[in-house]
Protein backbone atom coordinates (compact mmCIF):
# COMPACT_ATOMS: atom_id res chain seq x y z
CA UNK A 1 0.00 0.00 0.00
CA UNK A 2 1.60 3.25 -1.17
CA UNK A 3 2.11 6.07 1.28
CA UNK A 4 1.89 9.74 0.43
CA UNK A 5 4.18 11.86 2.58
CA UNK A 6 4.42 15.65 2.60
CA UNK A 7 7.55 17.45 3.76
CA UNK A 8 6.37 20.82 5.00
CA UNK A 9 7.24 23.64 7.40
CA UNK A 10 5.53 26.93 6.64
CA UNK A 11 8.79 28.82 6.98
CA UNK A 12 11.27 28.85 4.12
CA UNK A 13 14.91 27.85 4.31
CA UNK A 14 14.57 25.34 7.14
CA UNK A 15 15.57 22.32 5.04
CA UNK A 16 12.45 20.93 3.33
CA UNK A 17 14.12 20.23 0.00
CA UNK A 18 17.31 18.86 1.59
CA UNK A 19 15.18 16.62 3.82
CA UNK A 20 12.98 15.47 0.92
CA UNK A 21 16.07 14.47 -1.07
CA UNK A 22 17.76 12.78 1.90
CA UNK A 23 14.68 10.87 3.14
CA UNK A 24 13.75 9.87 -0.42
CA UNK A 25 17.26 8.59 -1.08
CA UNK A 26 17.45 6.82 2.28
CA UNK A 27 14.17 4.99 1.62
CA UNK A 28 15.34 4.08 -1.89
CA UNK A 29 18.66 2.83 -0.47
CA UNK A 30 16.58 0.44 1.63
CA UNK A 31 15.00 -0.95 -1.52
CA UNK A 32 11.75 1.04 -1.44
CA UNK A 33 10.30 2.40 -4.66
CA UNK A 34 10.28 6.16 -4.18
CA UNK A 35 9.18 9.23 -6.12
CA UNK A 36 9.92 12.74 -4.90
CA UNK A 37 7.60 15.44 -6.24
CA UNK A 38 8.54 19.13 -6.30
CA UNK A 39 5.47 21.30 -5.62
CA UNK A 40 7.38 24.59 -5.65
CA UNK A 41 6.12 25.82 -9.01
CA UNK A 42 8.20 28.74 -10.25
CA UNK A 43 11.01 28.13 -7.75
CA UNK A 44 11.95 24.52 -8.30
CA UNK A 45 15.08 23.27 -6.57
CA UNK A 46 14.65 19.60 -5.83
CA UNK A 47 16.10 18.83 -9.29
CA UNK A 48 19.23 20.80 -8.39
CA UNK A 49 19.69 19.20 -4.97
CA UNK A 50 19.36 15.78 -6.63
CA UNK A 51 21.77 16.68 -9.44
CA UNK A 52 19.11 16.19 -12.13
CA UNK A 53 18.77 19.83 -13.25
CA UNK A 54 19.99 19.15 -16.77
CA UNK A 55 17.70 16.19 -17.31
CA UNK A 56 14.35 17.98 -16.88
CA UNK A 57 12.26 17.81 -20.05
CA UNK A 58 8.66 17.76 -18.86
CA UNK A 59 7.34 18.81 -15.47
CA UNK A 60 4.41 18.58 -13.06
CA UNK A 61 2.43 21.32 -14.85
CA UNK A 62 2.90 19.64 -18.24
CA UNK A 63 1.37 16.49 -16.75
CA UNK A 64 -1.43 18.41 -14.99
CA UNK A 65 -2.36 20.08 -18.29
CA UNK A 66 -2.11 16.88 -20.30
CA UNK A 67 0.85 18.04 -22.42
CA UNK A 68 2.97 15.11 -21.26
CA UNK A 69 2.40 11.67 -19.82
CA UNK A 70 3.53 11.01 -16.27
CA UNK A 71 6.10 8.49 -17.52
CA UNK A 72 7.64 11.17 -19.76
CA UNK A 73 8.05 13.62 -16.90
CA UNK A 74 9.52 11.22 -14.33
CA UNK A 75 13.31 11.34 -14.05
CA UNK A 76 15.02 8.23 -12.73
CA UNK A 77 18.02 8.88 -10.48
CA UNK A 78 21.35 7.79 -12.01
CA UNK A 79 22.70 6.38 -8.74
CA UNK A 80 19.54 4.86 -7.27
CA UNK A 81 17.36 3.16 -9.86
CA UNK A 82 14.33 3.01 -7.56
CA UNK A 83 14.35 6.75 -6.88
CA UNK A 84 12.46 9.02 -9.29
CA UNK A 85 11.85 12.74 -9.47
CA UNK A 86 8.82 14.62 -10.74
CA UNK A 87 10.12 18.18 -11.17
CA UNK A 88 8.12 21.37 -10.75
CA UNK A 89 7.80 23.87 -13.56
CA UNK A 90 10.28 26.73 -13.43
CA UNK A 91 8.60 29.01 -15.94
CA UNK A 92 4.91 28.62 -15.24
CA UNK A 93 2.80 30.42 -12.73
CA UNK A 94 1.75 28.50 -9.63
CA UNK A 95 -1.91 29.02 -10.56
CA UNK A 96 -1.36 26.39 -13.24
CA UNK A 97 -1.43 23.83 -10.43
CA UNK A 98 -5.03 22.64 -10.05
CA UNK A 99 -6.63 20.54 -7.34
CA UNK A 100 -8.03 18.07 -9.87
CA UNK A 101 -4.71 17.74 -11.67
CA UNK A 102 -2.80 17.11 -8.44
CA UNK A 103 -5.39 14.58 -7.30
CA UNK A 104 -5.11 12.68 -10.59
CA UNK A 105 -1.31 12.62 -10.51
CA UNK A 106 -1.10 11.51 -6.87
CA UNK A 107 -3.54 8.67 -7.60
CA UNK A 108 -1.39 7.55 -10.53
CA UNK A 109 1.84 7.81 -8.53
CA UNK A 110 0.32 5.72 -5.71
CA UNK A 111 -0.03 2.84 -8.15
CA UNK A 112 3.61 2.99 -9.27
CA UNK A 113 5.53 3.66 -6.06
CA UNK A 114 5.76 2.64 -2.40
CA UNK A 115 6.40 6.23 -1.32
CA UNK A 116 5.19 9.47 -2.88
CA UNK A 117 7.13 12.27 -1.17
CA UNK A 118 5.77 15.76 -1.80
CA UNK A 119 8.22 18.62 -1.27
CA UNK A 120 6.04 21.56 -0.22
CA UNK A 121 6.82 25.17 -1.07
CA UNK A 122 7.20 27.59 1.84
CA UNK A 123 4.14 29.52 2.96
CA UNK A 124 0.54 28.43 3.42
CA UNK A 125 -0.81 29.38 0.00
CA UNK A 126 -2.16 27.17 -2.76
CA UNK A 127 1.11 25.34 -3.53
CA UNK A 128 1.59 24.35 0.10
CA UNK A 129 -2.03 23.30 0.65
CA UNK A 130 -2.04 21.25 -2.57
CA UNK A 131 1.23 19.56 -1.56
CA UNK A 132 -0.35 18.42 1.73
CA UNK A 133 -3.81 17.76 0.27
CA UNK A 134 -3.51 13.96 -0.20
CA UNK A 135 -0.93 13.21 2.48
CA UNK A 136 -1.18 10.17 4.74
CA UNK A 137 1.92 11.24 6.65
CA UNK A 138 3.48 14.66 7.21
CA UNK A 139 7.05 15.44 8.14
CA UNK A 140 7.21 18.90 9.69
CA UNK A 141 10.70 20.31 9.32
CA UNK A 142 11.54 22.72 12.13
CA UNK A 143 14.64 24.65 13.16
CA UNK A 144 15.07 25.19 16.91
CA UNK A 145 14.24 28.86 16.47
CA UNK A 146 11.13 30.90 17.38
CA UNK A 147 9.82 31.82 13.92
CA UNK A 148 10.23 28.29 12.59
CA UNK A 149 8.41 26.77 15.59
CA UNK A 150 5.57 29.25 15.26
CA UNK A 151 5.14 28.53 11.54
CA UNK A 152 5.24 24.78 12.21
CA UNK A 153 2.39 25.18 14.67
CA UNK A 154 0.37 26.96 11.99
CA UNK A 155 1.10 24.21 9.46
CA UNK A 156 0.05 21.53 11.96
CA UNK A 157 -3.28 23.37 12.22
CA UNK A 158 -3.65 23.23 8.42
CA UNK A 159 -2.81 19.52 8.33
CA UNK A 160 -5.63 18.98 10.81
CA UNK A 161 -8.17 20.95 8.80
CA UNK A 162 -7.33 21.37 5.11
CA UNK A 163 -6.25 17.88 4.06
CA UNK A 164 -8.35 15.19 2.43
CA UNK A 165 -7.92 13.04 5.53
CA UNK A 166 -8.99 15.83 7.89
CA UNK A 167 -12.12 16.43 5.83
CA UNK A 168 -13.00 12.73 6.13
CA UNK A 169 -12.54 12.96 9.89
CA UNK A 170 -9.28 11.01 9.75
CA UNK A 171 -5.87 12.11 10.93
CA UNK A 172 -2.72 12.82 8.99
CA UNK A 173 0.12 11.08 10.82
CA UNK A 174 2.45 13.90 11.87
CA UNK A 175 6.17 13.69 12.59
CA UNK A 176 8.61 16.34 13.73
CA UNK A 177 12.02 16.56 12.08
CA UNK A 178 14.33 19.03 13.81
CA UNK A 179 17.08 20.28 11.52
CA UNK A 180 20.20 22.43 12.04
CA UNK A 181 20.39 21.31 15.66
CA UNK A 182 23.48 22.28 17.63
CA UNK A 183 23.76 20.10 20.74
CA UNK A 184 26.42 22.26 22.36
CA UNK A 185 24.46 25.50 21.96
CA UNK A 186 21.25 23.87 23.21
CA UNK A 187 23.13 22.60 26.24
CA UNK A 188 24.42 26.10 26.96
CA UNK A 189 20.89 27.51 26.81
CA UNK A 190 21.57 29.41 23.58
CA UNK A 191 19.18 27.36 21.47
CA UNK A 192 15.79 25.74 22.09
CA UNK A 193 16.25 22.15 23.19
CA UNK A 194 14.56 19.24 21.47
CA UNK A 195 12.41 18.79 24.58
CA UNK A 196 11.23 22.43 24.36
CA UNK A 197 10.19 22.10 20.72
CA UNK A 198 8.48 18.77 21.39
CA UNK A 199 6.59 20.17 24.34
CA UNK A 200 5.40 23.21 22.40
CA UNK A 201 4.37 21.39 19.22
CA UNK A 202 3.38 18.09 20.87
CA UNK A 203 3.83 15.79 17.88
CA UNK A 204 6.11 12.72 17.85
CA UNK A 205 9.78 13.12 16.99
CA UNK A 206 11.06 11.56 13.76
CA UNK A 207 14.66 12.65 14.07
CA UNK A 208 17.18 15.36 14.83
CA UNK A 209 19.51 16.44 12.05
CA UNK A 210 22.62 18.08 13.48
CA UNK A 211 24.02 21.28 11.96
CA UNK A 212 26.76 20.03 9.65
CA UNK A 213 29.00 21.16 6.81
CA UNK A 214 28.13 17.92 5.04
CA UNK A 215 24.65 19.22 4.17
CA UNK A 216 26.02 22.15 2.13
CA UNK A 217 28.66 19.90 0.58
CA UNK A 218 25.94 17.48 -0.54
CA UNK A 219 23.86 20.21 -2.20
CA UNK A 220 27.01 21.63 -3.84
CA UNK A 221 27.56 18.20 -5.37
CA UNK A 222 23.91 17.59 -6.26
CA UNK A 223 23.85 14.37 -4.24
CA UNK A 224 21.59 13.58 -1.28
CA UNK A 225 23.69 13.60 1.89
CA UNK A 226 22.84 9.93 2.57
CA UNK A 227 24.71 9.09 -0.67
CA UNK A 228 27.50 11.68 -0.66
CA UNK A 229 28.72 10.69 2.79
CA UNK A 230 26.57 7.94 4.36
CA UNK A 231 28.70 7.82 7.51
CA UNK A 232 28.39 11.55 8.24
CA UNK A 233 26.26 12.69 11.18
CA UNK A 234 23.37 14.18 9.13
CA UNK A 235 23.30 11.14 6.82
CA UNK A 236 23.03 8.77 9.77
CA UNK A 237 20.27 10.92 11.26
CA UNK A 238 18.33 10.86 7.98
CA UNK A 239 18.82 7.11 7.52
CA UNK A 240 17.46 6.48 11.02
CA UNK A 241 14.53 8.83 10.35
CA UNK A 242 13.71 6.90 7.16
CA UNK A 243 13.76 3.64 9.12
CA UNK A 244 11.37 5.14 11.67
CA UNK A 245 9.04 6.14 8.83
CA UNK A 246 8.97 2.47 7.87
CA UNK A 247 7.82 1.61 11.36
CA UNK A 248 11.05 0.67 13.13
CA UNK A 249 11.29 2.01 16.65
CA UNK A 250 14.79 3.34 17.16
CA UNK A 251 15.95 5.52 20.03
CA UNK A 252 16.43 9.08 18.78
CA UNK A 253 19.94 10.43 19.29
CA UNK A 254 21.92 13.29 17.80
CA UNK A 255 24.76 11.76 15.80
CA UNK A 256 28.06 13.67 15.84
CA UNK A 257 30.68 13.95 13.13
CA UNK A 258 33.73 13.80 15.35
CA UNK A 259 34.01 10.48 17.09
CA UNK A 260 36.27 11.90 19.80
CA UNK A 261 36.03 10.82 23.40
CA UNK A 262 33.98 13.90 24.25
CA UNK A 263 31.95 13.57 21.08
CA UNK A 264 30.85 10.06 21.95
CA UNK A 265 30.12 11.14 25.51
CA UNK A 266 27.72 13.79 24.25
CA UNK A 267 26.01 11.68 21.57
CA UNK A 268 23.52 10.85 24.23
CA UNK A 269 19.85 9.97 24.14
CA UNK A 270 17.55 12.92 23.81
CA UNK A 271 14.09 11.48 23.52
CA UNK B 1 30.78 42.86 26.16
CA UNK B 2 32.54 43.32 29.48
CA UNK B 3 33.31 40.66 32.03
CA UNK B 4 30.25 41.54 34.10
CA UNK B 5 27.81 41.14 31.24
CA UNK B 6 29.48 37.86 30.34
CA UNK B 7 28.61 36.40 33.73
CA UNK B 8 25.28 38.15 33.90
CA UNK B 9 24.13 37.00 30.48
CA UNK B 10 20.97 35.02 30.93
CA UNK B 11 20.60 32.12 28.57
CA UNK B 12 18.17 33.07 25.81
CA UNK B 13 16.56 29.69 25.06
CA UNK B 14 14.23 29.76 28.12
CA UNK B 15 13.05 33.22 26.99
CA UNK B 16 12.32 31.86 23.52
CA UNK B 17 10.44 28.93 25.00
CA UNK B 18 8.29 31.14 27.23
CA UNK B 19 7.51 33.63 24.46
CA UNK B 20 6.47 30.80 22.14
CA UNK B 21 4.24 29.18 24.73
CA UNK B 22 2.35 32.43 25.36
CA UNK B 23 2.12 33.36 21.68
CA UNK B 24 0.98 29.96 20.49
CA UNK B 25 -1.69 29.60 23.16
CA UNK B 26 -3.18 32.85 21.82
CA UNK B 27 -2.82 31.89 18.18
CA UNK B 28 -4.37 28.47 18.75
CA UNK B 29 -7.36 30.08 20.50
CA UNK B 30 -7.64 32.54 17.64
CA UNK B 31 -7.72 29.73 15.12
CA UNK B 32 -10.53 28.09 17.08
CA UNK B 33 -12.65 31.25 16.95
CA UNK B 34 -14.68 30.58 13.78
CA UNK B 35 -15.60 27.27 15.37
CA UNK B 36 -16.90 29.11 18.45
CA UNK B 37 -19.65 30.61 16.30
CA UNK B 38 -20.52 27.18 14.95
CA UNK B 39 -20.79 25.82 18.51
CA UNK B 40 -22.86 28.81 19.64
CA UNK B 41 -25.21 28.41 16.70
CA UNK B 42 -25.73 24.70 17.41
CA UNK B 43 -26.35 25.23 21.11
CA UNK B 44 -28.71 28.18 20.64
CA UNK B 45 -30.62 26.21 18.04
CA UNK B 46 -30.94 23.29 20.48
CA UNK B 47 -32.23 25.49 23.32
CA UNK B 48 -34.71 27.44 21.20
CA UNK B 49 -35.74 24.25 19.42
CA UNK B 50 -36.97 22.81 22.71
CA UNK B 51 -39.75 25.39 22.78
CA UNK B 52 -40.28 26.56 19.22
CA UNK B 53 -39.86 24.73 15.94
CA UNK B 54 -36.99 26.54 14.22
CA UNK B 55 -35.47 25.76 10.86
CA UNK B 56 -31.72 25.17 10.73
CA UNK B 57 -31.00 27.89 8.20
CA UNK B 58 -33.15 30.48 9.96
CA UNK B 59 -30.62 30.98 12.74
CA UNK B 60 -27.81 33.48 12.18
CA UNK B 61 -25.03 34.13 14.67
CA UNK B 62 -22.64 36.99 14.05
CA UNK B 63 -19.82 38.41 16.11
CA UNK B 64 -18.24 41.80 15.47
CA UNK B 65 -15.26 43.12 17.34
CA UNK B 66 -14.43 46.77 17.62
CA UNK B 67 -11.93 48.57 19.79
CA UNK B 68 -14.20 49.26 22.76
CA UNK B 69 -17.25 47.10 22.12
CA UNK B 70 -17.84 43.60 20.82
CA UNK B 71 -21.27 42.57 19.62
CA UNK B 72 -22.77 39.14 19.47
CA UNK B 73 -25.82 39.23 17.27
CA UNK B 74 -28.24 36.31 17.16
CA UNK B 75 -31.01 36.42 14.61
CA UNK B 76 -33.68 33.74 14.73
CA UNK B 77 -36.58 33.63 12.34
CA UNK B 78 -39.62 32.03 13.97
CA UNK B 79 -42.38 30.67 11.73
CA UNK B 80 -46.08 31.47 12.22
CA UNK B 81 -45.30 34.22 14.66
CA UNK B 82 -43.92 37.67 14.67
CA UNK B 83 -40.25 37.60 13.70
CA UNK B 84 -38.32 37.25 16.91
CA UNK B 85 -35.06 39.04 17.12
CA UNK B 86 -32.64 38.60 19.93
CA UNK B 87 -29.83 41.03 20.27
CA UNK B 88 -27.19 40.61 22.91
CA UNK B 89 -24.58 43.23 23.51
CA UNK B 90 -21.47 42.15 25.33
Amino acid sequence: MAKVLVVTSGKGGVGKTTSTAALGAALAQEGQNVVVVDFDVGLRNLDLVLGAERRVVYDLINVVQGDAKLSQALIRDKRLENLSLLPASQTRDKDALTADGVSRIVTELREKFDWVICDSPAGIEKGATLAMRHADIAVIVTNPEVSSVRDSDRVIGLLDSKTERAEKGELVEKHLLITRYDTARARRGEMLKTEDVLEILSIPLLGIIPESQEVLRASNLGTPVTLSNPMSAPARAYIDAARRLRGESLVVSVPTDKRSFFGSLFARRVA
Amino acid sequence: MNLFSLFNRRSSAPVARERLQILLSHERAERGRPDLLVVLREEILAVVGRHIAVEQDKVRVKMTRDDDISTLEIDIEVPNAARARVLLHA
